[in-house]
């Protein structure tokens, strides 16, 4: 479980961030949706530690996050996987190399076992055969899907992904989101999402918190979503013409 | 003011790359892998270069040197001080400068806006040291090489001016290379490209590590990290040369 309470964050003057508090889950998928530029990632970002906030309190179980020294910060990180926007694979490495960096700083395991591991994830993304192909060399899906083979190589507790979808076709889009899923549920992991995509949020969103202009504007499930009466969380949600038409046969 | 601020950011930066490091089998694959990104594959650029200025100074000394009261041994000796002094390591600098600082930068600074810095944090990694140190290592171990060679090239180069140029009897050039050669001229060569292979590999760095934005911000990172490396190894070459030479 991971808690955030009243987090703030500011860049040059500018708040980002107002006072969110927000509780995530182990073994479900939390999500957090928003209008790009909401501050989704800095959230994000500022959960891992990426960004130091101004003021609040993160907890990690019991451990508070925003108080950890050097060491305690890099034990911990060892239990989370994040996957980026884009991916964020190393360019210079290959997708063999990439899904065993963490073995290789981390582990004390022999070459064999660290292949071993890395085959099992790679195959777990249904990604095997592709060991020696460069980023460069990938689609945007199968990037997505190194990015997720490097994240759970150590077996995180806790599992960071900022928009697993965005530039990915609609079925490629549901096929990362479900693995995702599968993989939260299995392993029973933390598992924190950024999207703007509403089929992830009616797909895969056990718990959701909708953010707007740096703040907390609602929480809840996915099946309170479409009842709800808060009027941005409305806007949000039925932008589309699809998801409008949908709300007039409801 | 800024330029406090840009030269605290600085430090704070080395004294990251200069902490904690990772698994010492991790660094030095990674080093032997720069040694070849940023030294051996500057080679034949060094070499092309230093051909050439050695072969033009040759020219250049034998038509100024002309005169019944310079002995012609002098075109060798003069050749060879100035690849010696001042070009094998500082003129080799700037030109590694352009060729290695502005590929750190990129790449860095490519790092930075696509997360993959980011990334390696959130595995544990400090990724400063992680990206840094063995570049830092890898330059400040090959580019005196570099230096070596240069001072041979050029020299040869001269040589061959000599041969089938017939700017200077060949002989006289020999002579001229051998004459009065002080080998502490060589020891302040290498040890200026030592610290000069650090500044280039530093600054870049810094200012790849520091880009933000988008791909316009990391070209820009890129010319500013060879501007400044070239400035501040001028201003280093001008302040060893007053330490180690003018005793
Ligand atoms: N490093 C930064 N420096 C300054 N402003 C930033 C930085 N990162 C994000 N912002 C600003 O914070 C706001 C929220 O951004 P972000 O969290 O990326 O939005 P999104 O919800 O689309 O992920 C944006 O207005 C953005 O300009
Ligand atoms: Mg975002």
């Amino acid at each position: 479980m991971i808690r955030a309470e009243h987090i703030t964050k500011s860049f040059e003057g500018r708040t980002v961030l107002n006072d969110i508090s927000a509780t995530f889950e182990k073994g479900k998928t939390n999500l957090i949706i928003g209008r790009s530029g909401s501050g989704k990632t800095v959230f994000l970002k500022s959960l891992v530690g990426l960004h130091p906030v101004d003021s609040g309190e993160i907890y990690y179980g019991d451990t508070c996050f925003t108080r950890l020294g050097f060491r305690e910060l890099k034990a911990i990180r060892r239990d989370m996987g994040m996957i980026f926007q884009g991916g964020a694979l190393l360019d210079s490495s290959s997708v063999e190399e990439n899904v065993k960096l963490p073995l290789d700083l981390f582990t004390t395991q022999s070459e064999h076992e660290k292949m071993e591991r890395v085959n099992f994830c790679l195959e777990r993304v249904n990604l095997h055969g592709a060991n020696h192909l460069y980023p460069s060399e990938l689609s945007g899906g199968m990037v997505k899907r190194v990015a997720i083979a490097r994240a759970i190589v150590l077996n995180p507790k806790y599992l960071f992904c900022d928009e697993p979808n965005s530039g990915l076709d609609p079925m490629t889009s549901v096929v990362i989101d479900h693995l995702i899923q599968e993989i939260t549920k299995e392993y029973n992991i933390t598992t924190i999402i950024n999207t703007h995509d509403m089929n992830s949020v009616m797909g895969i969103g056990e718990k959701i918190i909708y953010i707007h202009e740096g703040r907390k504007w609602w929480e809840g499930s996915s099946a309170d979503i479409l009842t709800s009466t808060n009027k941005e969380l409305n806007e949000f949600v039925f932008a589309s013409e699809l998801a409008k038409a949908a709300r007039a046969k409801l | 003011m800024n330029f406090l601020k840009t030269l605290g950011q600085y430090f704070i930066l080395m004294g990251k790359v200069f902490s904690r490091p990772e698994k010492a089998r991790i660094y030095y694959r990674r080093t032997m892998f720069e040694m070849e990104a940023l030294g051996f594959n500057s080679i034949v650029i060094t070499a092309i270069i230093s051909f050439f200025i050695g072969a033009v100074i040759t020219i250049q000394m034998a038509i100024n040197l002309e005169s019944p009261f310079i002995p012609p041994m002098m075109i060798g000796y003069t050749t060879r001080e100035t690849m010696v002094l001042e070009f094998a390591s500082t003129v080799t600098a700037l030109i590694l400068a352009g060729k290695v600082g502005s590929s750190i930068a990129s790449e860095i600074g490519t790092m930075r806006i696509t997360e993959q810095i980011d990334a390696l944090e959130i595995m544990g990694v400090n990724s400063a040291s992680y990206l840094i140190l063995p570049k830092v290592a890898a330059s400040m171990i090959f580019f005196p090489l570099l230096t070596v060679l240069s001072i041979f090239v050029g020299v040869v180069g001269g040589y061959i001016m000599c041969m089938f140029g017939g700017v200077c009897a060949p002989e006289d050039y020999l002579t001229g290379l051998y004459f009065d050669f002080r080998p502490y001229s060589i020891t302040y060569t290498l040890l200026k490209m030592v610290v000069f292979a650090y500044i280039i590999t530093s600054v870049s760095a810094f200012y790849g590590y520091n880009a933000r934005g988008n791909s316009l911000e990391v070209g820009r990172a890129s010319t500013k990290a060879v501007v400044i490396s070239c400035i501040v190894i001028l201003l280093m070459d001008l302040v060893m040369t007053q330490l180690m030479l003018l005793r």
